[in-house]
């Protein structure tokens, strides 16, 4: 009748990582292994807190006796596996994904692109400027954060949070298909129009910065957002009894922007309105 | 519609005098208002009450509940957590003494019933409950018992629309049909608890279909409950002011126990009992002491082994006595026994039940000392107003949450103007009163707190890191408790066992503001998911989410009055009037309306509410009011 298994001690899964013994307990994924081994392997739709969605193809390593090269974020280690993470075959596919990605979508904010791009000579200018997927204003329709669908690389991770993963609101969700396929809420209405409740655990999870603090992007525009200058903080939040732990940004003695850590027991790196955007109150100081 | 902006309050920058009420405030040095502060608290020694800050630092609820027993000499301590979860408290040290939840949130995504009972907690505690979210994934049955049908309930297998005030009843039903279905726990009963019998008569007259008569629910959902409850391997009981914001909470607290030891769903991995606290810290000050009955660590001060500890801690002498909780201060203030008031963060003037009647006992005051970061409708009737830091973003120290988890609160900006930290504030004037407190910074604080409270003993600033945050009871420093509390009552020694948890026999007694023919709408009172108690705090950010204060009622109710969506109407009960738009929830029934408290300065819900308190925890009835409403004469439709 109990609805969990009581948890058997996981075993250790002995295999080779280009070359070199690597042993990972039973259930980790490839890009697990490589991390504690101290390889690079590029990650955009890989979230630490989300189940793998296999939509970027940017993590792509070779297996051993496998057809088709193989999402390092998802394949779980199996003893005996050999595999390798730099084959000119998969760095020739990550390079490819990268100028498709980077040709079609704004990656001014994604984190370690720029340093990805250069490390596989990607050249995604080669499609010309008419690549470019939408073209399209960012929508500004509420006070709290901003969607800015050039930024989008339709990689899942801001509907699994809103949907079943996490949050369960279901404001956000894929619409058209193939080509025509976007990240959008009910009709594409506003965000006031939809079902969505603001807790930003779209933003958290966010790895392009299409979803962003209006604060961020408001503090962008006028060119005056510096990471360089900002400290960040964990505390506790000051609202509710659950006690989520909050990491404030804060530049020029003022919070920008408020996130969670990933690996806390409370939060697993999610908030609701009050705590992501509930902070103003502090500096009302004149 | 109109588009409605509640007041937004700017931070105090330096400390505001002023002679009389009637004047103006002016402001002033640190020096004179500290010393003015100091005069004002030495002359009303024996009559001097602390109101302490549920939602600031232990560290500094530690040193405010001991400037009121070392350098005022009193017990009369306390904080809003009497208006909220002190019949938790109360209801669970009773049964097992301890006043905490005996779960942890990891617990609830690995049990398979979850009862959320008086407990919007979708909006209220939503990332508590994206946990219950993930236990409903893995496989749990929940089930919603609320007057209204909220967002919670949407999620449960049944939701049990109870008639207001009538949780006793449906308890006792649940617990007689367990009892008559042989699904109690008999081991568990037998060997960890007592006064079983006595409670087996207790319930025996509500059957199933006089608690349906009672409660409004199908006599078949209960009993479908009762049933799910006691079959479940594990399952969690959770509550939250549905529960205790009645006259008679901490029974309400005790019936839902009764559950618990009924079927064994405590003491275990998965099973427990788990009240959601409201602020952020109002575990943690209750665990520090600042309320009238216990010292820091909870322990009770009528223990004289307990007092002399502390005695020799602090070189005093502590009161042998309980002192007067928030409700019997605020009593006392009107018979003139309370005449200073040192007032750290809270705002009872917008915050207690039947406010004017608060307002005016505080302008009874002699004097009243205001430690707040806003202007706060309770600052404003202040003698003196010392600007102080926000707790969570301005200072170090650490709070308590609801799984009893001690976390790491971290300065992230620096305050504005003069303000100064809530502990320097307090030991200026603890200097000036003749008590010379030397605390190099919060953690000097905290290593003097984990000196005299064995549970806290273990938790040293550096392990709280490591862990990120370590729940108490953590007596050793060398390793962790389990999850969950008193895992003893499953021990086969007796002594280890220890006492048994007592079935609480208490009674059915239905709200005190009864409705009749004048009065024939139950209001009741709860939050809203983007803003927060008197909305001091909450009113600032710009929430698309945000429409103010309505009063909500279902569809039928509004035919009936003839009223439509944003119509002001005229909301009346036996205590005060105010005008309130109409907003149209399905979610509610016919006669029952509901408002929250998040925007006092707009319509002040506690002109409404029934300052009729629990008499063991003194908790005001704020979930039960009897109101009328009155369509206006000349309709005046806001749009």
């Amino acid at each position: 009748m109990t609805a969990i298994p009581l948890g058997v001690p996981r075993r250790l899964v002995e295999f080779t990582i280009d070359g070199q013994e690597a042993r990972v307990p039973e259930g980790s994924t490839i890009l697990d292994a490589c991390r504690a081994a101290g390889k690079d392997v590029p990650t955009l739709c890989e979230g630490d807190t989300l189940r793998p969605k296999n939509a970027c193809r940017v993590c792509v390593v070779e297996v051993e006796g496998s057809r088709t090269l193989v999402p390092a974020c998802s394949r779980k280690a199996e003893p005996g596996m050999e595999v390798r993470t730099g084959t000119e075959r998969a760095r020739h596919s990550r390079k490819i994904v990268l100028e498709l990605l980077a040709s079609s979508v704004d990656l001014s904010t994604t984190a370690q692109v720029a340093g990805w791009i250069k490390e596989y000579k990607a050249k995604p200018d080669r499609f010309g400027p008419d690549a470019a997927r939408l073209g399209e204003e960012p929508k500004v329709d509420n006070e709290l954060y901003v969607r800015d669908y050039d930024k989008c690389i339709l990689c899942y991770k801001c509907v699994d949070a809103c949907g079943d993963q996490w949050q369960n609101t279901f404001a956000i969700s894929v619409a058209g298909r193939g080509f025509d396929a976007r990240i959008a809420v009910e009709h594409d209405a506003p965000l006031t129009d939809s079902a969505c409740v603001y807790c930003g655990n779209c933003i958290e999870v966010c790895p392009t910065g299409a979803l962003s603090f209006k604060s961020e992007f408001d503090m962008r525009a006028a060119g005056t957002w510096d990471e360089t200058k900002q400290t960040e903080t964990t505390t506790v939040c000051a609202y509710c009894g659950v006690g989520c732990n909050l990491t404030l940004h804060v530049q020029d003695n003022e919070i920008v922007k408020v996130t969670s850590p990933h690996d806390n027991p409370v939060t697993h790196g999610n908030l609701c309105i009050k705590g992501r955007f509930g902070y103003q109150h502090v500096q009302n100081r004149d | 519609m109109r588009k409605r902006q509640p007041k937004t309050y700017t931070r105090l920058t330096h400390p505001l005098i002023r002679d009389s009420r009637d004047e103006p405030f002016r402001q002033a040095s640190w020096e004179e208002a500290l010393d003015r502060a100091a005069r004002g608290l030495a002359r009303n020694r024996g009559a001097f009450g602390m109101f302490s800050c549920a939602r600031a630092t232990n560290e500094m609820n530690y040193v405010a509940q001991k400037f009121a027993r070392v350098v005022m000499g009193t017990n009369n301590v306390d904080s809003c957590n009497r208006t909220c979860h002190a019949p938790s408290v109360a209801g669970l040290s009773a049964a097992f003494g301890s006043g905490g939840g005996t779960s942890s949130y990891e617990e609830i995504e690995h049990t398979d019933v979850i009862v959320m009972w008086g407990s919007n907690a979708r909006f209220a505690h939503p990332i508590f409950f994206q946990h219950v979210l993930k236990g409903i994934r893995n496989g749990a049955r929940m089930y919603a018992v609320d007057p209204r049908r909220t967002s919670t309930a949407e999620w449960a297998e049944s939701w049990m629309g109870l008639n207001v005030g009538t949780d006793i009843p449906m308890a006792h039903a649940i617990g007689r049909e367990i009892i008559h279905a042989g699904l109690t726990n008999e081991a568990f009963i037998e060997r960890a608890t007592s006064g079983f019998e006595e409670y087996k008569a207790l319930v025996e007259p509500w059957t199933l279909s006089l608690a349906e008569k009672v409660t409004g629910v199908p006599a078949a959902a209960i009993r479908e409950l009762a049933h799910a409850y006691a079959r479940a391997e594990r399952a969690q009981l959770c509550w939250t002011l549905g529960i205790t914001e009645h006259h008679n909470g901490t029974d309400n607290v005790r019936a839902l126990i009764n559950l618990s030891l009924l079927t064994g769903h405590v003491g275990r991995y998965g099973s427990g009992l788990q009240p959601l606290r409201g602020q952020n810290n109002v575990q943690g000050g209750g665990d520090m002491g600042a309320i009238p009955n216990r010292l820091p660590g909870f322990q009770d001060i009528l223990d004289p082994d307990t007092r002399m500890k502390f005695e020799s801690a602090w070189n005093t002498v502590i009161q042998p006595h309980y002192g007067l909780n928030l409700t019997q201060m605020f009593e006392a203030m009107e018979e003139g026994e309370l005449k200073a008031v040192y007032c750290i963060g809270e705002n009872p003037a917008q915050s207690e039940a039947d406010s004017e009647q608060a307002v005016r006992r505080m302008r009874q005051l002699d004097f009243l000392v205001v430690q707040d970061i806003f202007l706060t409708k309770t600052a404003e009737l202040a003698h003196v107003v010392l600007p102080a830091t926000a707790g969570w973003a301005e200072t170090d120290g650490t709070t308590t949450n609801s799984e009893r988890r001690v976390q790491r609160v971290r300065r992230a900006v620096t305050p504005p103007g003069e303000a100064r930290e809530d502990i320097d504030i307090i030991c200026e004037l603890a200097a000036r009163l003749g008590h010379e407190w030397k605390y190099a910074d919060a953690q000097a604080v905290w290593n003097e707190l984990r000196s005299v409270s064995p549970d806290h003993y273990g938790m040293t600033y550096e392990r709280l890191e490591q862990y990120q945050g370590i729940q108490w009871p953590c007596p050793s420093t060398e390793q962790l408790e389990p999850t969950y509390l008193h895992g003893r009552l499953w021990e086969a020694d007796p002594a280890r066992r220890g006492l048994p948890a007592p079935f609480g026999i208490v009674q059915h007694d239905p709200p005190v503001d009864l409705t009749d023919e004048e009065y024939p709408i139950r209001l009741t009172t709860g939050r809203r998911l983007d803003s927060y108690n008197t909305g001091v705090q909450s009113g600032s950010f710009a929430s698309p989410l945000r429409r103010g204060e309505y009063v909500e009622l279902c569809p039928e109710d509004a035919e009936r009055y003839g009223v439509v969506v944003g119509e002001e109407v005229r909301v009346t009960s036996r205590r005060g009037s105010v005008v309130a738009p109409v907003w149209v929830d399905p979610a509610l029934r016919p006669g029952l309306a509901f408002m929250t408290m998040h925007f006092p300065d707009e319509v002040d819900t506690n002109q409404l509410t029934i300052e009729a308190n629990c008499p063991i925890a003194g908790t005001a009835e704020f979930k039960a009011s009897a109101i009328r409403i009155e369509k206006l004469p000349v309709a005046t439709i806001v749009r």
